[in-house]
């Protein structure tokens, strides 16, 4: 049993399954991210963690309490929301102790508590303020503020950063992840955005349709995609994936790419044996455009580099690289290039494949080969 | 304020703006006319009137079509003026605007935030209710009242206009906490604030402005029925409107328009005033009843 | 969405099973009195409407008697009549009347601010108020035809309140001066709702003023139009103050409308079986036009 166990849940409404059968162990002081394009019933879980929404079938139990019945202020949980929702009429200390208020909790202890937070979030300077009166980022705080006075057993974040504008994101971003290491609290955390979950996870859950499509740490998912939501939801420019074959030529495996006069082959070193089943059929070919380069930008650990010559379709200088989309078996594929490769639109280049982060999914259940 | 801001895309000759400040202000003169005609009139000697003078400034000034109107006037047979009448009409509209705008804010905090099955349809039915022909219930209400024995009394009358009048207050606060963030209950629930606690602390101090629209639109709604009035309450109990009908009917001898003129003002007096200091919510609740809120 | 939907089992506790159940209690009165008051009674009276009750409710049925009666009756032909003159023209003189005030008052009028209140602040008074108003001002004797007279203009005539042929017409007057102003207000709205890039574009693209109007700015006004139109029309269905306050109905009955039919029959002529088939018809009329108005505003808002 985890610190936070949700355990087969389920959540209908009506005749419609919006969530089908989660399970999901969290320990203690971990940071969870529920990460998916919306839709896919991440909110809606965290709202039932909360207690906000019914749970249809299944259990959640917080520290081995099953909490399906009990009220949201009983379960000893605080959330973040996207809006902030700071109570527009009360100033931001009413804000952070309305909640111990509400508990029944004396005056002073009220006071000190928020006195504590205050100073930890460096707010204390705004306390009598109204909300309104509050910048994007001091609301954010705030938000914050609210949740660790109730020093809760598990925090909720619903999209807390993506109200904010991009610079101030990345900051609030860093300062979540500093708390969680100094206060080591336990975190279920919702979020669209994939560099967010990679960033503040120990372990992402990547949700799409209502299934967990994959659950692990941020390594796991971004080397090892479940299949090819993941490994193109993952990730920024997303995972390029081909259609290849897979041949044996002079007693290796190799990914064959595109048809005719255009057929690359690509060989596939230390390849599991699943693979050998796949022989002579088609697969998808997954490769994450850092590990198509430039021949001298290419990963020096990797023991196979493998050369493909091809024409360069358009550049796209991004400041620290240079982005690369060629044509490959049809399909464009993005390269990712040290800012100074000399590559140039309508003419050849001759690429480096690093095969090594190569992942192959089969066609038909999109799942990764392995 | 898209077309008339100040780089607005349409454009016209003098000659054009001309005649539209002239279709204005003809309109303008139109709409102020009758009330005009009211004002003066009813401050002026009755021979003034009845010799054609209607339409002209009082070449003497008088009061006293107001006191008439206020005290002594015959009401029907009752040379009681219009004071009870008045004072009826507040006790009728107070008690009414206050509970059909609770039951009003109730409703909607619950339709929209406390969101069941059923909900739409019952929502659907209440806004339906707002705009059917009242002679559709005057017949059972007449045969209600009197079983509850408040037949002809302002009680009854109380009762008809919170039964009927809370349609549009639960359009109004609906429409209004539709748009009110739900996280911010969300939130409330968390931090352990009940059903009447988020009401309380966290819906009623940001709705000072709809709950001054309901306000001003339930009174104004009130106050200038008719037909309820007729129907339930046509004696002692009668309100302003009544009253008045019945002073502008009165058919004893020589017909004395300039208090008809004054009592017509004391009855469109307190709505007027409303008007006056509350326009922009009065506006917005005739907008609200009839495009979305 | 939702805030919540408990969906509690047995082990919750009381208290949390009673928050869970309050939104319903407090709803609950409410929902209770529309069903009586507002069903109910449509219920009970269209249960009337085929009885044979006339001073008191009665409970017997007749079948259809009452409608087949009503529509023999002559007043009530007149009350029809009536209606759709009255109706018609009221909706469309207080349409292009409001129309026109909305879009020159959107031409940057300097004192808008103190126009737009005096168009609208006829819809503050009780019909009763300017229905007296009216009626003396356009009454022959002592109103507008003798002022004018008194002004020299011996051969003006204006006594349309005294003739049964035109009584009808005075009271659209008063209704269009009272309601005119509102429709001018929901038309203005329309208008400061369009983007003003689009007519930017129109204007690019050489459309003059009168262009512009008439095939962007009308267009986009589609649903200031209906719901001018639909209130507009309900207003008129369920007109009484304003006829009882200006001419009783009369002269003679040549003024009545389904309102004051319904009314007379039923509390003056005690034959309340044929007030409550009128009352029906005036109900299911108005339903007619708002039911699927309001089923798609209210689709619309989900």
């Amino acid at each position: 049993m985890g610190f936070l166990d949700i355990n087969n849940v389920t959540k209908s409404y009506g005749a419609v399954e919006v969530l089908h059968k989660v399970d999901i162990q969290v320990e203690e002081g971990e940071f969870l991210v529920l990460v998916g394009p919306s839709g896919c019933g991440k909110s809606t879980l965290l709202n039932m963690i909360a207690g906000l929404e019914g749970i249809s079938s299944g259990e959640i139990a917080i520290k081995d309490r099953v909490v399906n019945n009990v009220t949201p202020s009983k379960r000893n949980i605080a959330m973040v929301f996207q809006s902030y929702a700071l109570y527009p009429n009360m100033t931001v200390g009413q804000n952070i102790t309305f909640g111990l208020e509400m508990q029944g909790t004396p005056k002073a202890e009220r006071d000190k508590a928020m006195a504590e937070v205050a100073s930890l979030l460096q707010i204390e300077n705004l306390l009598a303020r109204k909300p309104g009166q509050l910048s994007g980022g001091q609301r954010q705080r705030v938000a914050m503020g609210r949740a660790l006075v109730r020093d809760p057993d598990v925090f909720l974040f619903d999209e807390p950063l993506s109200n904010l504008d991009a610079k101030l994101r990345v900051d609030m971003r860093t300062e979540i992840k500093k708390l969680h290491q100094k206060l080591g609290t336990t975190i279920v955390y919702v979020t669209h955005d994939q560099i967010e979950a990679m960033t503040l996870s120990t372990r992402i859950a990547v949700m799409y349709d209502g299934y967990v499509q994959q659950l692990g740490t941020p390594k796991e998912i971004y080397d090892t995609p479940a299949n090819i939501f993941v490994a193109t939801f993952m990730g920024s420019p997303a995972m390029n994936v081909l259609p290849a074959k897979l041949v044996e030529m002079n007693g290796a495996i190799h990914a064959e790419v595109g048809s005719g006069d255009g057929e690359k082959h690509l060989r596939i070193e230390n390849a599991p044996e699943a693979y050998r089943s796949y022989i002579g059929k088609s697969v998808m070919l997954g490769i994450r455009p850092e590990a198509i380069t430039d021949p001298e930008g290419a990963d020096r650990n990797s023991r196979n580099i493998q050369a493909l010559t091809n024409m360069v379709g358009v550049t796209e200088p991004a400041g620290a690289d240079t982005f690369v989309t060629m044509e490959l078996a049809g399909k464009d594929c993005v390269a990712r290039m040290r800012a100074d490769a000399e590559a140039h639109p309508g003419q050849p280049f001759e690429f480096a494949v690093n095969m090594d982060k190569a992942v192959l999914f089969d066609p038909q259940t999109e799942e990764r080969i392995a | 304020m898209a077309v008339a801001s100040s780089d607005t895309a349409i454009r016209s000759s003098n000659v054009t703006r001309t005649f539209i400040y002239l279709f204005l202000l003809l309109f303008a003169l139109f709409y102020l006319m009758p009330l005009v005609i009211m004002v003066l009139n009813s401050l002026k000697p009755l021979s003034e009137i009845t010799s054609g003078g209607m339409i002209a400034m009082p070449r003497e000034w008088t009061i006293e079509p107001w006191l008439s109107a206020w005290s002594t006037a015959q009401i029907g047979v009752e040379p009681t003026g219009l004071r009870p009448y008045f004072i009826n009409s507040i006790a009728m509209a107070v008690p009414a605007v206050a509970i059909s705008t609770v039951a009003g804010a109730l409703n909607g905090y619950v339709l929209t935030k406390w969101h069941f099955r059923g909900a739409t349809w019952i929502f659907g039915l209440l806004l339906f209710s707002c705009f059917i022909p009242f002679q559709i219930v005057l017949i059972p209400m007449a045969r209600i009242l009197g079983l509850l024995e408040i037949a002809g009394t302002t009680y009854g009358l109380i009762l008809v206009h919170v039964v009927y009048g809370i349609g549009f207050s639960t359009l109004y606060f609906r429409n209004y906490y539709a748009a009110f963030p739900t996280e911010l209950v969300r939130a409330a629930q968390i931090d352990g604030a009940g059903f009447f606690q988020i009401f309380w602390r966290i819906m009623l101090p940001s709705s000072g402005p709809i709950i001054a629209v309901c306000c001003i639109w339930q009174f104004t709604n009130i106050w200038n029925d008719f037909l309820f009035g007729a129907s339930f309450a046509s004696g002692d109990a009668a309100p302003m409107t009544v009253a008045l009908n019945n002073l502008v009917n009165s058919s004893t001898g020589e017909r004395p328009y300039n208090v008809h003129f004054a009592g017509a003002i004391m009855a469109a007096g307190p709505t007027l005033l409303v008007y006056i200091v509350a326009g922009r919510y009065f506006v917005r609740g005739l907008m609200a009843g009839s495009v979305k809120g | 969405m939702a805030a919540t939907d408990p969906m509690l089992d047995s082990g919750a506790d009381f208290r949390t099973r009673l928050q869970a159940w309050l939104p319903k209690i407090v709803l609950a009165p409410s929902f209770a009195v529309m069903v009586i008051f507002v069903y109910g009674f449509i219920a009970f009276t269209l249960y009337l409407s085929f009885t044979d009750s006339r001073m008191l409710p009665s409970y017997d049925l007749v079948g259809w008697q009452n409608y087949e009666r009503l529509f023999r009756v002559r007043q009530w032909d007149t009350a029809i009549i009536n209606l759709g003159i009255f109706a018609g023209l009221y909706i469309v003189i207080s349409t292009i009347i409001g129309l026109f005030l909305a879009i020159f008052l959107d031409q940057k009028i300097r004192g808008e601010g103190f126009l737009r209140p005096i168009f609208l602040y006829p819809m503050a008074l009780s019909f009763i108020v300017t229905g007296t108003a009216w009626k003396w001002i356009l009454d022959p004797a002592i109103g507008l035809e003798v002022t004018m007279h008194r002004w020299g203009w011996e051969s003006f005539q204006f006594d349309w309140i005294k003739d049964s042929d035109m009584a009808i017409y005075t009271i659209v007057i008063a209704a269009v001066w009272q309601s005119s102003g509102f429709v001018m207000a929901m038309f203005l709205a329309g208008l400061r709702g369009i983007d003003n890039e689009i007519l930017k574009a129109a204007q690019m693209d050489g459309a003059s003023n009168f262009q512009m109007y008439r095939r962007i700015i009308l267009p986009q006004l589609r649903p200031a139009f209906l719901s001018a139109f639909v209130i507009l029309s309900h207003l008129a269905i369920k007109s009484y103050d304003l006829v009882v306050a200006m001419t009783d109905g009369g002269p003679g009955t040549s003024t009545w409308l389904p309102a004051l039919f319904m009314y007379e029959y039923t509390f003056t002529r005690n034959q309340m079986g044929i007030g409550a088939s009128s009352a029906v018809i005036m109900l299911m009329t108005i339903a007619a036009i708002m039911v699927p108005y309001l089923y798609a505003e209210l689709k619309e808002q989900k």
